[in-house]
């Protein structure tokens, strides 16, 4: 039985939402423990969730 | 508040009962297979270039297509220089004859035929038809040129206003100047450094209004897809690929090559990883910014054309007020695309003027 592409669709999907919702969740603890440090940690929040979404955009492409 | 929120479902229920009397003439010729096919193929006609300036197309009673835009100059070299305008082409459906030459247009792509129109295929449905080569002005090129008169009529007047007021902001400008320094003093100055970060400016400051213009005219009702295009981002990536080697000092070089601080048989190990790595930052860019523009565009048109699938104002007002979200977020997505494009060149540039001192 083969396996249709879209379940690759949901497994990008699954994989990039922990990937965001990680750094996501990184970055708000540092930000309470460093408030001040605030807007360079959104910087660096910034450019991973940028680098985890250019991969799932590139999985989507193959797919 | 309530009486907001009251506002609010009054206007999303309204705008969709609009969106259904829109269309509840054609229920009766069509069926809801047709409808999804022709939803797919307008979505796969705006997130393409066209050689026409389409704003909208509706069906006739006769059943024949009337478009409403602009036709575009088609320039080409064939042998010579052959221009004439894409309303010759007649949306595909004749051919377009300059001189002796007969040009037709085949699945968006202009190839040379006789006056027949005859299209011949190989065995894999290839096309056997040559392509002239092809300089027309399409929609994303005039789009691009529109940009760019655009931002250089803003900001010549910007800096001339400038130099008129005495070194401060007026009108526009109390808009544009905390942009400008916030590209300066958080995109440029921390990651190429104090030294160096003046030669880079200029680029980085066109790249991200470029970008962003891009991208807010995208959000428009014109149905412009132009950062949303790969060929776009392609050559934008390609410049910041250049501008990151070209400008390289020999340190950059010497962390590719001769990676220092590492045992000797890393060093020729890190040395193809890292030489990929100089394709693959541009490559990266390049598909980030394509395929979130692309996606959101199709996102946002798919939503819409829920209306055309529901046919019922429940349907209707959903859709309306998802794409209207959409929207919302998709112009936060465009301020956020151009900043990530230009705070990781920056970042590459960087890595290229980096001194050693450690």
């Amino acid at each position: 039985m083969e396996i249709p592409a879209i379940v690759g669709g949901g497994l990008i999907v699954i994989g990039v939402g922990i990937g965001v919702g990680g750094i996501g969740r990184g970055a708000m603890e540092a930000i309470g423990r460093q408030p001040d440090a605030y807007g360079k940690i959104q910087t660096a929040m910034l450019i991973g969730i940028a680098f985890v979404e250019g991969i799932g955009f590139a999985a989507m492409f193959v797919l | 508040m309530p009486r907001k929120i009251y506002f609010l479902s009054l206007v999303f229920i309204l705008f969709g009962a609009f969106s259904i009397k829109a269309q509840d003439k054609k229920e009766n010729s069509t069926n809801i297979g047709n409808t999804k096919s022709e939803i797919k193929e307008y979505i796969n006609h705006h997130v393409l270039d066209s050689y026409d300036f389409d704003l909208l197309s509706y069906t006739k009673a006769d059943e024949s297509k009337v478009y409403v835009g602009i036709p575009l100059p088609i320039i080409l070299w064939d042998g010579g220089l052959v221009i004439f305008s894409s309303s010759n082409f007649n949306h595909g459906k004749s051919l377009a004859q300059f001189g002796e030459k007969y040009y037709t247009l085949y699945h968006g792509k202009i190839y040379k035929t006789d006056s027949s129109g005859k299209i011949s295929y190989d065995i894999k449905q290839h096309v056997l038809n040559k392509a002239p080569l092809d300089f027309s002005i399409t929609k994303g090129v005039a789009s691009i040129i529109f940009v760019s008169i655009i931002m250089f009529v803003l900001f010549t007047n910007l800096a001339n206003s400038y130099k008129k007021n005495g070194m401060i902001a007026k009108g526009l400008g109390r808009f544009f100047e905390p942009i400008i320094l916030y590209v300066r003093d958080e995109i440029a100055i921390p990651n190429i450094g104090i030294k160096y970060y003046k030669r880079y400016m200029s680029y980085l400051l066109t790249l991200f209004f470029f970008i962003w213009f891009c991208n807010m005219i995208g959000l428009t009702p014109l149905g412009i897809n132009v950062t949303g295009n790969i060929a776009v981002t392609f050559c934008l990536a390609l410049l910041t690929f250049i501008i990151t080697n070209v400008t390289g000092k020999k340190e950059y070089w010497k962390h590719i090559f001769w990676a220092p601080g590492v045992p000797l048989p890393m060093k020729f190990l890190l040395a193809p990883i890292e030489l990929l790595g100089v394709l693959i930052k541009p490559f990266s860019l390049m598909i980030r910014l394509y395929a979130n523009i692309s996606a959101g565009h199709i996102v946002m048109m798919t939503l819409i054309s829920m209306i055309f699938i529901f046919r019922n104002w429940v349907g209707s007002s959903m859709s309306f007020m998802l794409a209207f979200f959409i929207s919302i977020i998709e112009i936060l997505v465009a301020l956020l695309q151009a900043y990530i494009f230009t705070i990781l060149s920056a970042l590459y540039f960087g890595f290229a003027v980096e001194e050693q001192d450690h």
